[in-house]
């Protein structure tokens, strides 16, 4: 058998996106020093994605934001894209998202348009080869730490990425890319009702805000981030005006600011907070949130503490199932395909 | 310590954590009650609890409720059996109580070039600046919690007379400002946008992502800051 030496190879950023950085499903056990978990803004993509090319499902992945960057491969990759739909092309040749693509080296991958979603997670078969801090891959662009050099993509960047092995690279042989035969879906529901859970101080609305803030429509405002999503809607009033001293606050917390409008807490929140906590985003519509954009509507839905973890536990037996399911599927595919 | 000396409340923050709250106050005796608990939990954590986060007069509890749902045999929610082990922590004696006063000495260097707002609080509280920054170093100040930046601490109490309200909008803060607001104080490690009430800057990093250990201070430390001039400041 034959052994190619490869020169040490990567990913390059040819043009760099918007916003788009590496992160993984957050950095835990440092909110008490003030350093926020971060992570990635739709973890069941993100997961998905993961499992698709045959890594952990924790594993460091590429958040890309619209227009997100144009990346060329040095080397042969397994990919996928899932979350939001940018028009994934390779060599502009259009790929399925949510499916596991194989892709040649000296490819370029780039995203034509908008089509659907607010974040799309690239995964690239073996992760990301950029080092921990303080045990995360995420991406902390305020303490300037965390996957590549603490900031997001530039032009030029090359990001490394572990070798194919050479069982998939056999598969490839000479073929520019090859779209492997299976796929994941993505969370099928009503769009537009998120669910939430009572907050500690959900009793700070009046009766006719409450009503107002089950019944009425919230518009994701335009200067939404991943630190917080801000809602327009129509002026919530309080009860009482009794300061609360900051405490700790969470992915999915909706704060009651002194204007009346509600900030849904995201993946880059601060890690306390002192505004009333009227509510809480079920971790199961987290990723459902992450994908709405700016301008887009929805409203709220109210359920409680059981619904929601029977939820969340669904999320993650399905995602289990999927990656037993294509484990096996890849393991297949290269018995049968080796060349 | 007394178990439950001072009356709690625990309620869910979302479907994943769960507060303890020791009362609507910033207080020392409160606060010490939740490092005491912050130190008893992190001791001896309990299955399924991925992180602990003290505030002012409350502790919170981020737990994992795929990995505790393996774990219950009954028809609890993870919830319920997360607020089970808290209850019988809770009601256990602890002699986490005060761990180890450790004071840290922070240098302030108070010139006009780092201290943009010492004029405004010696005009609002008819006071001097040279009195403002006499008294601010004089006391030691207790660590109440970390957040808002990687690193920021909540120090309090200032005195009353040096207490002030922070500003309306918020400003452009260097690295390393000390501020004011309310009977607060803190210090800003990052740069960044804030409200406080800025009277000096310290050389010293409060967060170095070159550490191991990448925050100064922690819950429960004692505060003490001495001024330094400018020349100390640019030669720290």
């Amino acid at each position: 058998m034959n052994f190619i030496q490869l020169p040490k190879m990567n990913l390059r950023i040819i043009k760099a996106g918007v916003l788009d950085t590496v992160q993984d499903m957050g950095r835990y056990g440092y909110q008490q020093l003030g350093i926020n978990p971060g992570g990635v803004m739709d973890r069941w993509a993100a997961q998905t994605a993961n499992i698709l090319v045959g890594n952990k499902k924790d594993a460091a992945v590429i958040e890309l934001h619209f227009p997100a960057s144009e990346i060329f491969f040095e080397k042969p990759v397994l990919i996928s894209v899932c979350g939001a739909d940018f028009s994934p092309h390779v060599n502009a040749e259009e790929i399925p998202c949510w499916q596991p693509v194989l892709v040649n080296r000296y490819s370029i991958l780039q995203f034509y348009g908008m089509k659907e979603g607010a974040r799309a997670y690239l995964a690239i078969h073996g992760g990301i080869d950029v080092g921990k801090w303080l045990n995360s891959f995420s991406t902390n662009l305020k303490a300037v730490a965390g996957g590549y050099k603490g900031r997001c993509f530039q032009k030029e960047d090359e990001i490394p990425v572990q070798d194919l092995s050479v069982e998939l690279l056999s598969v490839l042989n000479k073929t520019e890319f090859i779209i492997l035969p299976w796929k994941a879906g993505k969370i099928i529901d009503d769009e537009t009702e998120i669910l939430i859970m009572e907050g500690n101080e959900w009793n700070r609305l009046d009766n006719n805000s409450k009503r107002n803030f089950l019944q009425q429509q919230f518009t994701i405002r335009p200067n939404s981030d991943r630190m917080g999503y801000r809602l327009q809607a129509e002026t919530l009033y309080a009860t009482a005006n009794e300061e609360i001293v900051s405490s700790a606050v969470s992915f999915g917390t909706v704060q009651f600011l002194p204007d009346g409008q509600l900030i849904v807490l995201m993946a880059d929140h601060q890690t306390t907070g002192g505004y009333p906590r009227v509510a809480h985003v079920i971790s199961a519509h987290h990723s459902k949130l992450a994908q709405m954009k700016a301008g887009e509507k929805f409203i709220f839905r109210l359920t409680d503490q059981k619904t929601a973890e029977e939820l969340l536990i669904k999320q993650q037996q399905h995602l289990l199932q999927l990656q037993n399911a294509c484990t096996f599927r890849l393991q297949d595919y290269i018995n049968a395909n080796r060349h | 310590m007394q178990p439950s000396n001072i009356p709690y409340r625990i309620f869910p923050l979302g479907d994943s954590a769960v507060t303890i709250d020791f009362g609507n106050v910033i207080d020392e005796m409160t606060n010490k009650e939740v490092v005491a608990r912050l130190n008893q939990l992190q001791s001896e954590p309990f299955f399924g609890m991925t992180e602990v986060v003290p505030a002012y007069s409350s502790l919170t509890v981020y737990y994992d409720v795929v990995a505790i749902d393996k774990k219950i045999t009954n028809s609890d929610s993870a919830f319920d059996w997360i607020k089970k082990q808290l209850l019988e922590k809770l009601n256990q004696l602890t002699e986490y109580a005060a761990s180890e006063e450790k004071l840290i000495k922070i240098p302030v260097c108070y010139d006009d070039e780092f201290s943009p707002d010492l004029k405004y609080i010696s005009s609002v509280n008819k006071i001097s600046v040279e009195e403002i920054i006499k008294i601010h170093k004089a006391k030691r100040y207790k660590v109440f919690m970390l957040g808002f930046l990687p690193g920021f601490p909540y120090l309090g109490e200032v005195d009353e007379r040096i207490a002030i309200s922070r500003k309306t909008q918020p400003q452009n803060v260097a690295a390393g400002s000390v501020g004011i607001a309310g009977k607060q104080t803190g210090i800003y490690p990052l740069a960044s946008p804030g409200g406080w009430q800025i009277i000096g800057r310290t050389p010293e990093k409060l967060f170095d992502t070159a550490k191991e250990n990448p925050v100064l201070l922690k819950a429960g430390d004692t505060v003490e800051f001495y001024s330094i001039t400018k020349d100390e400041f640019k030669n720290y």
